[in-house]
């Protein structure tokens, strides 16, 4: 366990500092994602593969739990996820990280502002719309899009 | 209609954890009887992942890890409440194993592919190299008989004519292969030697293999070095030196065109 903790409480402990801003919020998730996953391994289908995708999904999804003070609302165990790129080697990590900055970096800011807000703050599209003053429908479509080109960047 | 391209951008939302009120149950009932958005979802939640990725970078700092291992050390498992599988709770560091087993299950089941496929290659060999083996064995008979020194050659002729000096050419263009019998030849002076030539239908006379007559005057050619794919207009025998000529010495003492 602890070596699982040392190769992904990177990824875990950097989408919780993100979604909460706070770095004593994001040990605390940190602490309750690995605890979780200590008491009950079931929770990851390992036949699936690619822990460090599934990690910083549950880290992201608490985060955002956390952040709109609600009770966590996604059972960690049907959280299933196809992601290509195994996130364990640091090497590996590096990379995708470059290749995903690069994605966000060329995405029209509208799209990327409406996907990180969705992603980062948890905001419905119903609140970024009001927030941006865009219909709704074309929120929808930019944060779906915003997705696919991630996707699409990866070759998945 | 089944509907996906409606639940395409709310599936998105899903996956975010955004979607709500009716819209989440509606897909929420989709999901349960449609295999293509579920695995929609899971590929959107792979993306989750990936766009987590930008945030890499801050790492947690050391009392982070010397929270967490006294706090698993103090934490038997087992004690959730969202536990979903049941897991054997003997000891604490059962999950490392249990990642292990997973693992070797994966690589064994790897090998055990590898293995069959192999000895499928290997049964598939075994059967072209028999087959080969008993198309060489023939071949080999087929050539013994024709070449052996103790074969008796009879020559039929119609009857009361004295025997007449024959060879036969069998000749394969493509191949440049090429096996020539003869009979009743005469016997060469010392020194000199028959030869073989194939006539082309264009070009100079091509040597095609020196030969003596046995004392009952039999002789044959299998094979002489030939470029494949030479048409032949006819074959024709003269006597050279016995090391052979590179062109034909007149006369000819026996030719013959093919059919």
């Amino acid at each position: 366990m602890a070596q699982l903790y040392d190769r992904y409480s990177p990824i875990v402990y950097s989408v919780a500092l993100r979604v909460l801003g706070d770095t004593a919020a994001a040990e605390d998730i940190l602490q309750e994602v690995f605890l979780q996953l200590w008491r009950d391994p079931g929770l990851f289908d390992c036949s699936r593969g690619n822990l460090g995708a599934w990690l910083a999904v549950i880290s992201r999804n608490r985060s955002i739990d956390a952040l709109r003070k609600r009770k966590p609302e996604t059972d960690p165990s049907e959280v299933l996820l196809s992601v290509e790129p195994d996130f364990a080697g640091e090497a590996e990590r590096s990379q995708a990280m470059q290749k995903v900055r690069g994605v966000l970096n060329q995405m029209p800011p509208a799209q990327r502002s409406a996907l990180e807000m969705a992603y980062f703050q948890g905001l419905t599209h119903t609140e970024i719309a009001s927030k941006t003053g865009e219909p709704l429908g074309t929120v929808k479509t930019r944060i779906r899009s915003g997705l696919l080109a991630l996707r699409k960047a990866f070759g998945t | 209609m089944s509907g996906h391209e409606q639940f395409a951008e709310d599936l998105a939302l899903y996956a975010l954890g955004t979607l709500s009120g009716e819209d989440r149950s509606a897909l929420e009932k989709h999901l349960e009887t449609c295999v293509s958005c579920r695995q929609e979802l899971e590929h959107l939640r792979g993306d989750m992942a990936l766009l987590a990725l930008s945030t890499a970078g801050p790492k947690p700092p050391q009392r982070a890890r010397e929270r967490f291992l006294p706090a698993i050390a103090d934490e038997p498992r087992g004690k959730s409440s969202i536990t979903v599988t049941p897991q054997p709770k003997k000891a604490r560091w059962v999950f490392v194993p249990w990642v292990a087993a997973a693992f070797m299950t994966v690589v064994a089941f790897w090998f055990w592919r590898q293995a069959d496929r192999l000895s499928l290659r290997v049964a598939d060999l075994q059967r072209q190299a028999a087959q080969q083996q008993a198309q060489l064995e023939r071949a080999r008979e087929v050539v013994q008989t024709l070449t052996a020194t103790d074969a008796m050659r009879v020559t039929l002729v119609a009857a009361n004519t004295p025997p007449q000096p024959q060879g036969k050419a069998i000749y394969v263009r493509d191949q440049g292969s090429l096996i020539f019998l003869a009979n009743n030849l005469p016997q060469v002076p010392s020194q000199k030697a028959y030869e073989l030539w194939l006539i082309p239908v264009s070009g100079a006379p091509i040597p095609a293999g020196v030969f003596k007559p046995d004392a009952q005057g039999s002789a044959t050619v299998v094979n002489p070095p030939l470029p494949p794919g030479l048409q032949a207009k006819s074959f024709a025998i003269t006597i050279e030196p016995e090391a052979g000529s590179a062109t034909p010495t007149p006369p000819i003492v026996m030719t013959g065109a093919g059919e």
